[in-house]
């Protein structure tokens, strides 16, 4: 069991959810995507309290970074009309809700009729066992995931460039 | 040689296939290629009888080897290469006939248009008997069984702008799928019984069931088989339909490569029938009444191919008759020396016909002035189907004679002594009519090229000679080779070989009377005997059964099916379809398109299914 | 208060994976979508990594993995957006509801 002080873990849990519903609620899409970068940060202090800091810093990196400032840039290129009414909900409001809600209570009521079997964990950096793994074991997987990115990201130049020579 | 029998089919096939597809546009180059083949076919075969001879190869002992074709369990077909003195001499038989009629061809189809389609057919043909012969199953016996009857198909209806010659050739191919269905029948029968389509391990098994049920029913089945291709009554019908073909096919079919598949089928599972004594009686009867029954209307015919074709559905009755009283020496002989002196006679009508134009006998006439060779080879080989001493024909008619009398067949042994007689008659009948006499023709007659009497001489010399290979007196010769059980030495019969010599000259007496001298009106019989002769004329009707048959039965039941499989079992499958097209131009409108849609029920699919699978291992929520 | 154990950042992920379900089924624009589907894969992170932790903490497959999901979250985040914007210019719409090409 992992030593840890759980005021931090409920507060960061608080700030994660309501954060959370607030990307969801909020009618204006910019608004959204700083809620959504808050989102990600707490997350990374959710790692933090799992020890791994190596995560949390990609998570910091990579989500708080560049996803989102990624996200932003989406917002601003498909801007149209009132930016306060840019993020409504569609017919789907209640009965998504519902799905939602049904899908959470199941999961939850799942979690607590299983038990697992809980090993107590080391404590400290988990940098070096990452690297290692990355660079041993899992070698072939990082180096496809590293053309995974260079080919979506081709994909999505030729895709958002468009082909049509008239504009 | 022995070791590559398998090329005997193949060579032939190749030829077929080059033909087909590179020298099609090349006339002399595709008949050179089936000539080529053919010929290699032959020496081959003559190699390979020579190491027969030479290693003792005996019907107890023959070279078998093959290959595994298709294996699943329960189920092995091989393809292999059975040799034996049976297989060896039947090769030599279809491989000369072949060759000859090859080479006869190049004169007689001179100027064709098709030319090449006619050569890789002929190339087709000898390719699957020759497969056939060679075969060590029935299973790949079929196969190339169906071949022949493929290619005959194929040749009949070669002139197939010919509404006749395309009636003829749809004819054959169904009579002959009758029988095949009956030999298909008979041989999984006896996989059935026997696990194995191998002849030698069949060979084994049978005679613990000697005289079954089973084994006749089988027997009789296989039976079905030669009884079409070998045309024996009632499957006989398609024969002398069959004479629309080029006049060479015909050779073909008569001598070497058709109808000589079904006696060699009995041939050579002969144990089948050995251990079958009702199927025996059957072959036996059949092959009489077919050799009687066939004589009597080739009397009355004036085609002079219809002729021949009805005198070798007698002959084939002939050899059917000796398998059929136990003797596969005296049927093969016979099929030996028929084969060529059909062939000669064939391809001495075809000359004729080449000649004058016209099959008909009283269009013909006088033709020794002006065709000698062909007249005098023709006679040759009329003596020999005549059984005349010393021609082919005479020593194995004699021991088809002699050993149905020493089988106790009396009956059968004088009902084939008078076929005897009306063979002659009746061959000589076409002799004095179509050959002799004054000149009815109106073409002038000519001699016919080289490439067509050249065969004619070589098949004249093996019509004197055939006969000599298995000539009684003689110490070991073909029935020393060629039998089943133990070989049986003839004992010459000078009585046997008296009378039937004294009857068939008879014949000939009787026939020189009526047409060469006319003391006796022809006329006048024929007035005399009205009703039979109608009868004969048509050939017992049996034409003319079959079509009614077809029509007021076979079609009234065909046409009842017919509306039930249109309006029921259609109208079941159409109904089935149709709902079920109807019910998705229906259920297309639930796909709304939109990926949040189907997100969302994919979810509560999720939710409902986890529900649905936790309720019995939680013992209901 | 109890110490933290398992189930609290399971039933965590799961809150937080609910909630991003319902911002991609729930939302009109494209943008936000693409928000839900993060929410969701950052809800699938900490699942993987607290099994880690807690279950197998001699191995780091489940850390590698989480990894591997940032990694194809960011390209599909890139494709999605391209996509988007491509629509955009098309049809001047960010709405998922008139993206129905789907049917039929």
């Amino acid at each position: 069991m992992v030593d840890l002080s759980p005021v931090v873990f409920w507060t960061i849990s608080a700030i994660v959810i309501g954060s959370a519903i607030a990307v969801i609620s909020s009618k204006n899409i910019v608004h959204s995507a700083l809620f959504l970068v808050l989102t990600f940060v707490s997350v990374a202090g959710i790692y933090a309290t799992l020890t791994v800091d190596y995560l949390a810093a990609v998570q910091i990196l990579v989500y708080a970074g560049a996803i989102a400032i990624m996200l932003v840039f989406g917002v601003m290129l498909t801007k149209r009309g009132d930016i306060r009414e840019s993020n409504l909900f569609n017919q789907y409001k209640y009965i998504g809700l519902l799905i939602a809600a049904g899908f959470l209570i199941m999961t939850v009521y799942m979690l607590s009729l299983t038990e697992f079997p809980v090993v107590a964990g080391p404590i400290g950096s988990s940098v070096e066992l990452v690297a290692i793994s990355m660079f041993g074991d899992y070698v072939i997987p990082f180096e496809g995931a590293a053309i995974l990115l260079l080919v979506a990201m081709v994909g999505a130049v030729m895709i958002a460039r468009g082909g049509n020579k008239k504009q | 040689m022995i070791k590559i029998a398998w090329l005997l089919p193949l060579l032939p096939l190749l030829g077929f296939v080059v033909i087909s597809f590179v020298t099609k546009r090349l006339k002399l180059l595709s008949a050179l290629v089936a000539i080529g083949t053919m010929a290699a076919s032959l020496i081959i075969s003559l190699g390979i009888a020579y190491e027969v001879l030479r290693d003792g190869v005996t019907m107890e002992s023959p070279v078998e080897y093959a290959v595994n074709w298709l294996s699943v369990p329960g189920l092995t077909i091989e393809a292999g290469i059975l040799i034996d003195p049976l297989a060896a001499v039947m090769l030599i038989v279809v491989c000369t006939v072949a060759l000859l009629v090859d080479i006869y061809s190049l004169g007689y189809m001179e100027g064709d248009p098709g030319y090449s389609r006619y050569f890789s057919y002929l190339s087709l043909f000898g390719a699957s008997m020759l497969g056939l012969v060679v075969a060590n199953n029935y299973f790949q016996m079929f196969f190339f069984w169906e071949l022949v009857g493929l290619s005959s198909y194929l040749l009949i209806g070669y002139y197939f702008g010919r509404h006749s010659a395309v009636q003829a050739n749809k004819k054959a191919f169904i009579a002959n799928r009758v029988a095949d269905f009956g030999f298909l029948l008979g041989f999984f029968y006896l996989f059935l019984m026997f696990g194995t389509f191998n002849f030698g391990e069949l060979a084994q098994a049978m005679p613990a069931h000697a005289n079954s049920a089973m084994l006749t029913i089988a027997a009789i089945l296989v039976f079905i088989g030669p009884v079409g291709k070998s045309a024996q009554f009632p499957l006989h019908v398609w024969l002398p339909d069959a004479m629309e073909g080029p006049t060479p096919v015909s050779a073909l079919i008569h001598a070497a490569t058709m109808v000589a598949a079904g006696v060699y089928l009995v041939s050579r599972q002969f144990v089948l029938f050995a251990n079958a004594e009702i199927a025996l009686l059957v072959v036996a009867y059949v092959g009489g009444f077919t050799a009687l029954f066939a004589a009597t209307i080739a009397i009355v015919n004036s085609d002079i191919k219809r002729i021949l074709a009805f005198s070798t559905l007698s002959q084939l009755g002939y050899m059917m008759m000796a398998l059929g009283v136990g003797s596969v020496t005296a049927g093969m002989f016979h099929l030996t020396t028929h084969a060529f002196f059909k062939a000669l006679l064939f391809l001495g009508a075809g000359s004729a016909i080449h000649a004058v134009h016209s099959n008909s006998i009283w269009k013909m006439g006088g033709l020794y002035k002006k065709m000698p060779i062909t007249t005098w080879t023709f006679v040759i080989g009329t003596l020999a189907l005549a059984g005349i001493f010393p021609f082919a024909g005479f020593w194995s008619k004699d021991e088809i004679l002699l050993v149905t009398r020493d089988a106790g067949f009396t009956g059968l042994y004088i009902l084939a002594t008078f076929v005897a007689f009306l063979t002659a008659f009746y061959m000589f009948r076409l002799i004095f009519i179509a050959f002799f006499g004054e000149s009815r023709s109106e073409h002038e007659p000519h001699e016919s090229p080289l490439s067509m009497t050249v065969p004619l001489l070589i098949l004249a010399v093996f019509s004197i000679g055939a006969g000599f290979i298995g000539a009684p007196f003689l110490e070991k010769a073909f029935w020393a080779l060629v039998y089943y059980g133990k070989p049986h030495h003839p004992v010459p019969d000078l009585l046997v070989m008296a009378v039937s010599t004294g009857i068939a000259l008879s014949g000939i007496l009787l026939a020189w009377l009526i047409y060469h001298k006319k003391y006796i009106s022809a006329e006048k019989i024929k007035e005399r005997f009205l009703v039979v002769y109608t009868i004969l004329e048509n050939k017992y009707y049996i034409d003319e059964i079959y079509q009614w048959f077809f029509d007021k039965v076979v079609l009234v039941i065909s046409s009842a099916f017919n509306w039930s499989d249109r309006n029921l079992v259609d109208g079941a499958a159409h109904g089935i379809s149709d709902s079920i097209r109807a019910g998705g131009a229906k259920l297309r409108y639930i796909q709304t398109g939109s990926m949040q849609n189907y997100a969302l029920v994919i979810f509560a699919a999720t939710i409902l299914l986890v529900i649905w699978m936790a309720i019995p291992v939680l013992g209901g929520i | 208060m109890t110490s933290i154990g398992l189930q609290h950042y399971l039933i965590l992920a799961a809150i937080l994976f609910s909630i991003g379900f319902y911002g991609s089924v729930a939302k009109k624009n494209g943008v936000a979508v693409l928000m839900g589907i993060e929410l969701m894969l950052n809800a699938v992170n900490i699942n993987l990594i607290a099994f880690n932790r807690f279950l197998n903490p001699d191995v780091s497959v489940g850390m590698i993995f989480a990894i591997f999901v940032i990694v194809v979250a960011a390209a599909e985040v890139a494709v999605g957006l391209a996509i988007i914007i491509k629509i955009y210019r098309e049809r001047l719409t960010t709405s998922v509801n008139d993206i129905d090409w789907l049917k039929w």
